[in-house]
């Protein structure tokens, strides 16, 4: 017997096949795919990156330069004044304290009530708690383009009867945004909350915990991808917010980042186009900051096994 | 002293009852399982010992307390889930001393019972690891090593094993076993595995439809299975069953199959069963142990009958044959050597000693 005709026998001795193997019948299938997905990958890119690029750019030039007629896409005398100009204006760095102020609240307050409420609502079984969650979500479809205005009959009403004037402070957007971003976030941990499963409570439960020491104990840190999600989105919310504040806010020292940039850069029909591509980059970057960091630890949280073998 | 006591406990889901009232008498360091098909019950029977289920009505009664509105945690029980439950953010470590942390031990103490409980599970290279790097075996063993931690009155395993793959599932069988022998705690078990049953408990109870069919010791209910459930549930291959009539002749009772095989019933058993003579709604049962290839020298009560098989499965120390007999499927185990063929004729022995007879009606075995 040949080696060959050897190493057959043995391969069909081993359940091998006993035809010879055509290899790689996958590969053109694969290439067409990864060149598609690539093509669209490249596009939503070049879609994406161009505004920020634009505004990048412009943020770099003078108010000469940017009323010449050049090239926009290139900064032939690039010059740091707008940042320079915006970083020392005190009203600029009012808005900055605002604004993180009012985000570092909304977030903190957003966690705490919308983590009890889904751990109640998916846990504590009660009589109604499925309709409550379905109601919390059906919150979050009404637009805030049709709250403001009822919440601005509301603090009329409490200024009729209390003499509280709620208009024109910044800490009133604590209590406001919160409407936007409790819902949604409760919805987000309710569904992350119930991929925990039950035997983890059980267990808790046999083990002697409380229902708070289950959930500080157990399901936050459990849940903290979950958690983390849902922070991006309502520090994503109130960061950027700007219908409320808009309607909310008037005096100068009590905006926030997105409306003081567009009411004091903007004056009459004047558009001091260099400053507001400067603002709008330096308000862009603190949730570009938070993305970067927290997105590592979100997907580590999202890859790690939690029962099943 | 730990006994558990269940009284007349009910169980009802809305409308739907899930447990029909049961009454069950565990003894102090007893290893008790629970065993049937899924739905009968078994789990939500000890989930309402644990306290994670209300119960209906009745009584259950721990070392000598009624607990039906006693909360988990004062109950002294530690359970062991199906899917290990590990708290995947805490390491082997702190998963096993979770609940003495919340207890307040003192940190010396929660450290030396930690270790001794690792010591028994030999897990005490793995206490710094996170559950996500352990296997299943291994995670299945932090589970019951959290339990040991707590030392508590009675143990509590809802199909611990079935996660398992086959040969883990055997080892981990035996290291239950050895660790209830080292640590002597009221255990109750609960699995759809009747080898499982068998081979761990002291005692077997086998539900059916929420109620108890039968308690007994592995070889009581094997041998002398109460209803026609149990003598199906318990033992692999199932037993065979056929329909059949039992007629007296001349003083000797025979059992008739409807397509006319007959086998004579042991002269020791006659009285037992003669006042059921004539009757024509009963059911024969045969293990299939007991209907082996002929030999040289049959005992007294075998009988000899021909059929054709239908499929053999050779199992390596011995070949499963299946075979229809009098319109029902049979199956029988024979020597490899003996040359079971399937489609081929072959010569069986039928094993009366060990016959059942079954009221068909009722189901109880006679």
């Amino acid at each position: 017997m040949t080696a060959t005709a050897t190493f057959e026998k043995d391969r069909r001795d081993r359940g091998g096949p006993t035809r010879p193997v055509r290899h790689g019948s996958m590969s053109r299938d694969r290439k067409r795919a990864l060149f598609w997905s690539y093509f669209f990958l490249i596009l939503f890119v070049i879609f994406f990156l161009t505004p920020p690029i634009y505004m990048f750019i412009t943020s770099l030039k003078s108010s000469t330069e940017i009323a010449g007629a050049t090239n926009p896409w290139w900064v032939f005398d690039p010059t740091l004044a707008n940042y320079e100009a915006l970083l020392t204006s005190s009203e600029f760095l009012t808005f900055i304290l605002n604004s993180a102020m009012v985000s570092v609240l909304v977030v903190s307050i957003t966690m705490v009530v919308s983590v009890m409420a889904a751990f109640a609502l998916s846990r504590m079984r009660f009589w109604g708690s499925a309709t409550l969650a379905t109601g919390i979500f059906l919150c979050y479809l009404i637009p805030e383009t049709l709250l403001f205005i009822p919440l601005f009959k509301m603090f009329a009403v409490v200024n009729e009867f209390t003499g509280i004037q709620l208009l024109n402070k910044w800490y009133v957007l604590v209590l406001v945004y919160p409407t936007l971003t409790v819902p949604f976030c409760t919805w987000i941990m309710i569904g992350y909350f119930a991929s925990i499963p039950k035997e983890l409570d059980e267990a808790a439960l046999i083990d002697g915990a409380t229902y708070l020491q289950t959930l500080t104990k157990i399901f936050i840190p459990v849940a903290l991808p979950g958690i983390i999600a849902a922070t991006i989105f309502a520090f994503t919310v109130s960061w950027a917010q700007f219908l409320y504040p808009l309607a909310f806010t008037t005096s100068s020292d009590q905006l926030v980042l997105p409306v003081g940039i567009v009411t004091t850069l903007i004056k009459g029909d004047v558009y001091n186009w260099g400053q507001i591509m400067t603002g709008a980059l330096i308000a862009a970057a603190p949730p570009l900051v938070i993305y970067a960091f927290l997105m590592d630890y979100y997907i580590a949280g999202l890859t790690a096994g939690a029962t099943k073998g | 002293m730990s006994q558990v006591t269940l009284h007349k406990v009910v169980k009802n889901y809305d409308e739907t009852p899930a447990v029909r009232g049961i009454d069950l008498d565990i003894a102090d360091k007893e290893f008790v399982v629970l065993v049937g098909p899924s739905g009968c019950g078994k789990s939500t029977t000890l989930r309402m010992i644990a306290g994670l289920e209300d119960i209906t009505d009745g009584e259950i009664v721990i070392g000598g307390d009624v607990v039906n509105d006693v909360p988990p945690k004062d109950r002294d029980i530690a359970m062991v889930f199906q899917n290990y439950a590990l708290y995947p953010h805490m390491t082997v470590f702190e998963n096993m001393s979770f609940g003495l942390r919340l207890k307040r031990v003192p940190k010396d103490e929660i450290r030396q019972r930690v270790e001794s409980a690792a010591r028994i599970l030999d897990i005490s290279e793995l206490l710094d690891r996170k559950p996500k790097q352990l296997s299943g075996g291994q995670r299945q063993r932090v589970a019951m090593g959290r339990a040991i931690v707590r030392d508590p009155k009675v143990f509590l395993f809802d199909e611990p094993l079935s996660n398992l793959d086959a040969k883990l599932r055997v080892q981990m069988r035996t290291e239950i076993k050895k660790v209830h022998q080292k640590v002597r705690t009221t255990t109750v078990y609960v699995t759809h595995d009747q080898v499982e049953a068998m081979t761990l408990a002291d005692r077997v109870v086998v539900m059916n439809a929420g109620l108890i069919e039968q308690v007994g010791t592995p070889n009581e209910l094997y041998h002398h299975p109460r209803t026609r459930f149990v003598a199906g549930f318990i033992g692999s291959p199932a037993m065979n069953f056929v329909p059949c009539r039992l007629e007296e002749a001349s003083g000797a009772l025979r059992i008739l199959l409807p397509g006319g095989h007959a086998f004579p019933v042991p002269a020791e058993r006659t009285e037992r069963y003669r006042r059921h003579a004539g009757s024509a709604d009963l059911v024969f049962g045969l293990r299939p142990e007991h209907v082996t290839e002929t030999h040289r020298n049959v005992e007294p009560n075998q009988e000899a009958f021909e059929v054709t098989l239908e499929v053999t499965e050779p199992m390596g120390m011995e070949t499963l044959v299946y075979f229809q007999l009098d319109g029902a499927e049979v199956c029988g185990r024979v020597n490899p050597a003996a040359g079971a063929e399937a489609g081929q004729p072959m010569t069986l022995l039928a094993d009366l000693n060990h016959m059942h007879l079954i009221d068909g009606t009722s189901g109880l075995v006679l």
